[in-house]
């Protein structure tokens, strides 16, 4: 079955709420096999963001109201303005960054806890480590990341951070709670007694569409399903993403040249088609890229 | 003038009393709650008289919502499943426990209450003016969110509630944000004392004033046992720290609690 074009629903931004910053690209030390975005070492379709590009939508975002900043990669540790980037940011409002947390240095994240201080926003880190063990996570991750990836979670404990540990549903739906029982049992070992858990679901795009399958055809949003849907539970509603090509409608479409909206935030405010399978994935799951805190689930 | 706020009361009708009591002797000459009447504590019903009696008028709570349409849950948004599960319990407690009339009055209440005090326009909501059930926390709200809420809200002072904690930001223009606190549970510091808000306008001058409240916890304790509600529930009133509903605390906000 194939969608007739005028068909596809549209979203509005109603708010932008949370600004995005791709702020490495979809450059990685990790190559993960899920990665919906195929980033790599070697990856460069899309650079590291400069300070100085950073700070320009920071000043913008300021007459648009956006409450909250996220940064996402690749790795955005590998950038070497990231705690420059991360401590400007939060004289703006709260920021949160997503790592794979193998390459944090002590000495970053005690400049950072002394900026979050100063700030009074919060600085969350999400980790991402997809399971409970090496054996689950090294083989989409990558040998030792699991080790790895735990070290830099006690390291971020030790500076003071609660970070939420993320992790891609790879095991069915059911399993959820025994994996989380068995991360928390992990992480008290790892001197994390308190630990905050989230679930994502898979992304069929980039590696992950190789490694599975991509979606089919009948995996779309259509303006049925959009009939007394809660809008604001899709992140193109209330969020925008900054890369070194423009303004993209979310972190997931990166790659889909549909995504970007235009070369500043204001141009970036227009409407979406909801045409990709990804978005399909966003509308079951909802609110799948944003924080707990911000969570206005019904 | 000088009026008095109230954040949810999750059943605690004795912090309630409390709160009435002590506003009326500092002079509050109108009282005001922001929603989520039922939660948490025992015998709901015993907080609508309270309200009545006392002229307090009431904005519609996200959980005031969802009990007066018979909706499933309370609409907090928890995805963690041990929060589920004791928001649930209370939810199903809260539910059962409150009257086909009082559950109709909770139906039919107000998302907002706009007045004007001096020319100073005030807008009083229960989560954001957009949205009932928004978490407005001190460390994920940006000013510049703030502003353009005032803007576009068209409000010089918003006041809210729903997160449990009291904060406030000054504005532009000597606009304010209040999140006016919750006397429902103490506020997750290892006190057992719960807050309310006053505020007084005179002479073109806003005064915002945070009340620490105490009140009988031990005695409510005590019916939240007599009723079978969770311990994990009666440890946070007995010890001042929240055990539950932790997920959806920022990490500043969870960094300074003890679980």
């Amino acid at each position: 079955m194939s969608m007739v074009i005028e068909d596809v629903p549209k979203v509005a931004l109603k708010a932008l709420d949370e600004l995005w910053f791709q702020v490495s690209g979809t450059l990685c030390n990790l190559e993960c096999s899920h990665c919906f975005i195929s980033c790599s070492p070697k990856n460069d379709s899309f650079g590291h963001l400069s300070l100085e590009t950073v700070q320009a939508s920071l000043k913008e975002s300021v007459s648009l109201g956006v409450k909250e900043y996220y940064f996402t990669g690749g790795e955005p540790f590998l950038n070497k303005a990231m705690v420059p980037i991360l401590e400007e940011t939060l004289r703006y409002g709260p920021a949160t960054v997503l790592t794979n947390g193998t390459i944090l240095k002590q000495e970053w994240l005690e400049r950072l806890r002394a900026a979050e201080d100063r700030s009074g926003y919060t600085l969350e880190f999400r980790v991402s480590i997809d399971g409970p063990s090496p054996e689950v996570n090294d083989p989409i991750r990558g040998e030792k990341t699991f080790e790895r990836a735990m070290l830099g979670v006690e390291k971020l404990v030790n500076a003071g951070f609660l970070p939420i540990i993320t992790m891609t549903r790879t095991w069915s739906d059911e399993e959820d709670q025994k994996v989380l029982a068995k991360f928390k049992d992990v992480l008290a070992v790892h001197g994390y007694s308190r630990p905050r858990l989230k679930i994502l679901p898979r992304l069929k795009l980039g590696a992950e569409a190789e490694r599975s399958c991509g979606y089919t055809q009948t995996e779309r949003v259509t303006p049925e399903l959009m009939a007394d849907y809660d809008e604001s539970q899709l992140v193109c509603n209330h969020s925008r993403i900054v890369s070194d090509r423009g303004v993209h409608v979310c972190p997931i479409l990166l790659d889909a040249p549909d995504s970007i909206l235009g070369e500043t935030l204001v141009e970036s405010m227009q409407p979406f088609a909801l045409s990709h399978g990804a978005c399909f994935t966003c509308y079951l799951y909802g609110s799948i890229c944003t924080n707990a805190s911000s969570s206005t689930r019904e | 003038m000088k009026l008095a706020f109230f954040g949810g009361i999750y059943s605690n009708s004795l912090a309630l009393e409390a709160a009435i009591r002590d506003s009326r002797n500092r002079g509050a000459e109108r009282l005001f709650c922001l929603g989520d009447l039922g939660a948490f504590g025992p015998h709901p019903d015993r907080v609508f008289p309270l309200l009545i009696e006392n002229d307090v008028a009431v904005v519609q709570g996200n959980y005031d919502h969802s009990i007066g349409n018979d909706l499933k849950d309370c609409q907090c948004g928890y995805t963690d499943p041990r929060d589920n599960y004791f928001a649930q319990i209370s939810y199903e407690y809260t539910y059962e426990n409150t009257s086909p009339e009082n559950r109709q009055w909770m139906k039919e209440l107000p998302r907002e209450i706009r007045f004007e005090v001096d020319g100073r326009r005030i807008l009083l909501c229960h989560g954001s003016p957009r949205k009932t059930n928004e978490f407005l926390w001190e460390s994920t709200t940006s000013t510049h969110f703030l502003e353009k809420l005032a803007d576009d809200y068209e409000a010089d002072l918003i006041l809210g509630t729903h997160t449990g904690l009291h904060w406030e930001r000054e504005l532009s223009n000597g606009r304010r944000f209040v999140n006016v606190g919750v006397l429902g549970r103490p506020e997750n510091d290892g006190n057992t004392n719960v807050w309310y808000t006053l505020l007084t306008l005179e002479n073109g001058k806003c005064d915002v004033e945070f009340v620490p409240l105490e009140y009988d916890f031990r005695q409510l304790a005590r019916e939240m046992r007599e009723e079978s509600l969770p311990e994990e529930f009666i440890v946070t009133i007995l010890s001042g720290w929240w055990t539950t509903c932790l997920e959806v605390l920022p990490g500043r906000e969870r960094r300074s609690g003890r679980f």
